[in-house]
């Protein structure tokens, strides 16, 4: 809590100055990184390699955008991802809103066994192997599936939503409910799922970034390339350094792609980072109510 | 004696009745919790308990045709193997460096910054600051290690700011000696924002009365700072060391995976990119399970010792 005095001392003014200057070398941290990416990816790629755009662009033009936006693998992923964001979201909803109010409830028996059965897994697993045997007997390996079904429930988001639910449906609500004889069905969808619009989009937010950003599953389970997720492809172009694919078998036109390929990778990174940063800002308060609600009970 | 049987037997299982026909009633109304349950315990025991059971390809020569059952038991064999190899003194101090380092570095700086950013003069700064550090916790992975490689190359952007000020530039992507300190840092770059936000709301919780008294007695805002806010924040701080400390064996797979070149490997080959290249690359799956096994096993270990200590030493625990 700030607290206001008139009568400062040096030490204070300091101070002041001191951390106002940490935010603002902070600011530029984050968000230098971010500008320079977005400049480099319109300008001269001969000019960026030689340090000549620091804080403007040179000789803007879109060519990396011509070739990124005719690269069909790019597009699919994208595809790929929206699809498997889409479903792998509504699955984990199903999975964790349900639940999450009925362990809330005190009167469910045997809760504290279903919460140790729950909370265990977080603490020891079977390891990459079994779990990769296990996917691959169910016949899961490279099939869409996987992607939708993998980091569609977690228990630590469970645990938030039954703190959630702990603290904000009052047992009197309940309680009066019942004397009405309303079932918990319907007591649910009809006063507990309008009360709980903050958790639900706290949740459909953290399973959606989880899932958009997910790579692992991909470079696992999937074999295929028109399966790929946006992240797997992603490592290809950025880390493998794979040129986009030539849809031409012009040599001037692969030629040009290899000349500008850095720019052809800050712009990479900005169509499929671009989603989730333009959304970002709107949605940030939901995030941190989010940890908020995570920091009442570990 | 028969008398008291006889009247005390009917009256107990009329007790007994009364009470299952009440779990009966109980059961009767809350059955739809248990079935709001039951897909997420089905997704676990699917997905956690029954590669539980899998563990066993760890102590067997387990060959797929044979099934996991069915494989030849060869005891600690894989275990042996792995601690005899050449590779298992580097992978654990690859593995352990790079998880101390970065507990030693990712967690103190969310602390100063949370301790800073309340003291921060202007609500405005305060709230953008916030916003901007907690974005690249929402960048993926592969794109933020993508961005590492550019911005690292010869001719990136550090080195170009390097030239400016004069310095030669560095070659940060192809000198194995960097790799631990870009893998930490830009770790805590990514993480500090996000993981500051447990320490703020902590801090909003701190009495102002304890800042008053402390203005009266003219104390500078360095000591509050010192004096009030930090051991406020103490209890939150332990929480997290333990839930950190029992992860220690567990570092990322996925940052030191993408960051791995043929020229760093010497360093960042950890035991979860270990296990995938020897498991699920060229298929040696009981060799990889049995180190898989080691990792988790030293893991659980680890979380229990620490939070037995915790709980001895200032009574805060995790249950």
């Amino acid at each position: 809590m700030q607290v206001k005095f008139s009568n400062e001392s040096r030490e204070d003014k300091i101070f002041d100055i001191f951390i106002t200057i940490v935010f603002i070398l902070l600011l530029f941290l984050v968000l230098y990184p971010l500008y320079f990416i977005v400049i480099a990816s319109i300008s001269n790629p001969d000019l960026v390699s030689s340090g000549q755009v620091l804080f403007l662009p040179k000789q803007v033009n879109f060519e990396a955008y011509k070739y990124i936006f005719r690269d069909t693998r790019i597009w699919r992923g994208y595809a790929n991802t929206i699809q498997y964001t889409f479903f792998g979201t509504f699955f984990a909803l199903l999975l964790t809103i349900p639940s999450g109010y009925a362990l809330s409830r005190k009167d469910m028996k045997g809760k504290n066994f279903i919460m140790k059965y729950m909370v265990f897994t977080m603490y020891f697993g079977g390891g990459l192997i079994p779990k990769y045997l296990v996917i691959k007997n169910l016949g899961l390996i490279d099939t869409p599936f996987v992607l939708m079904v993998l980091g569609s429930f977690s228990v630590f988001n469970l645990i938030i939503t039954r703190t959630y639910f702990l603290s904000t449906i009052p047992i009197e609500l309940q309680e009066a409910a019942e004397i009405d004889g309303c079932s918990i069905l319907r007591f649910f969808i009809a006063i507990v799922l309008p009360l709980s619009k903050s958790i639900i989009a706290i949740m459909l937010l953290y399973y959606a970034v989880g899932h958009w950003n997910s790579f692992f599953n991909g470079l696992m389970y999937i074999k295929s390339d028109h399966l790929y997720p946006l992240q797997v492809i992603l490592r290809d172009i950025l880390i493998s350094g794979q040129n986009l694919q030539a849809d031409s078998t012009d040599m001037d036109y692969i030629l040009e792609m290899e000349r500008i390929s850095r720019t052809i990778r800050y712009g990479v990174i900005i169509v499929s980072t671009l989603p989730v940063l333009i959304l970002y800002p709107f949605v940030q308060k939901h995030f941190v109510k989010g940890v908020m609600i995570g920091s009442i009970k570990g | 004696m028969y008398t008291r049987g006889t009247t005390t037997v009917p009256h107990k299982s009329k007790l007994k009745t009364s009470n299952m026909s009440k779990i009966k009633g109980n059961f009767k109304k809350t059955w739809i919790l248990y079935v709001f349950v039951l897909p997420p315990m089905l997704y676990l025991f699917i997905l956690h308990y029954i590669p539980l059971y899998g563990i066993q390809i760890a102590f067997k020569n387990f060959k797929p045709a044979q099934g996991i059952w069915g494989s030849q038991w060869v005891g600690f064999k894989h275990f042996i193997t792995f601690f005899e190899s050449y590779h298992f003194k580097s992978l654990l101090t690859n593995t352990l460096i790079l998880s101390l380092y970065s507990l030693a570095a990712g967690f103190p700086i969310p602390i100063l910054l949370a301790l800073i950013l309340n003291y921060c003069r202007y609500p405005k700064l305060k709230k953008l600051v916030q916003t901007v550090t907690y974005a690249p916790h929402f960048i993926s992975t592969v794109v933020f290690c993508g961005m590492i490689f550019i911005f690292l190359s010869v001719d990136g952007i550090v080195n170009q700011f390097l030239m400016l000020l004069g310095i030669d530039p560095i070659l940060f992507m192809s000198k194995a000696e960097y790799f631990r300190h870009i893998y930490v840092w830009s770790g805590v770059f990514k993480g500090m924002g996000w993981s500051s936000i447990i320490y703020i709301a902590t801090l909003a919780g701190v009495s102002p009365d304890l800042h008053e008294a402390a203005l009266v007695d003219g104390a500078t805002k360095l000591q509050r700072m010192f004096y009030i806010d930090l051991p406020s924040i103490i209890p939150t701080a332990v929480i997290l060391l333990i839930l950190n400390a029992g992860q220690i064996m567990n570092v990322g797979f996925e940052k030191a995976f993408l960051l791995q070149t043929p020229v760093n490997l010497q360093y960042s080959e950890i035991i979860s990119t270990y296990v995938y290249k020897t498991g699920i690359q060229s298929a040696q799956f009981s060799y990889s399970a049995a180190i898989g096994l080691f990792n988790n096993i030293i893991n659980f270990i680890l979380l229990m010792s620490v939070n037995k200590f915790a709980k001895k030493v200032n009574g805060i625990s995790l249950w």
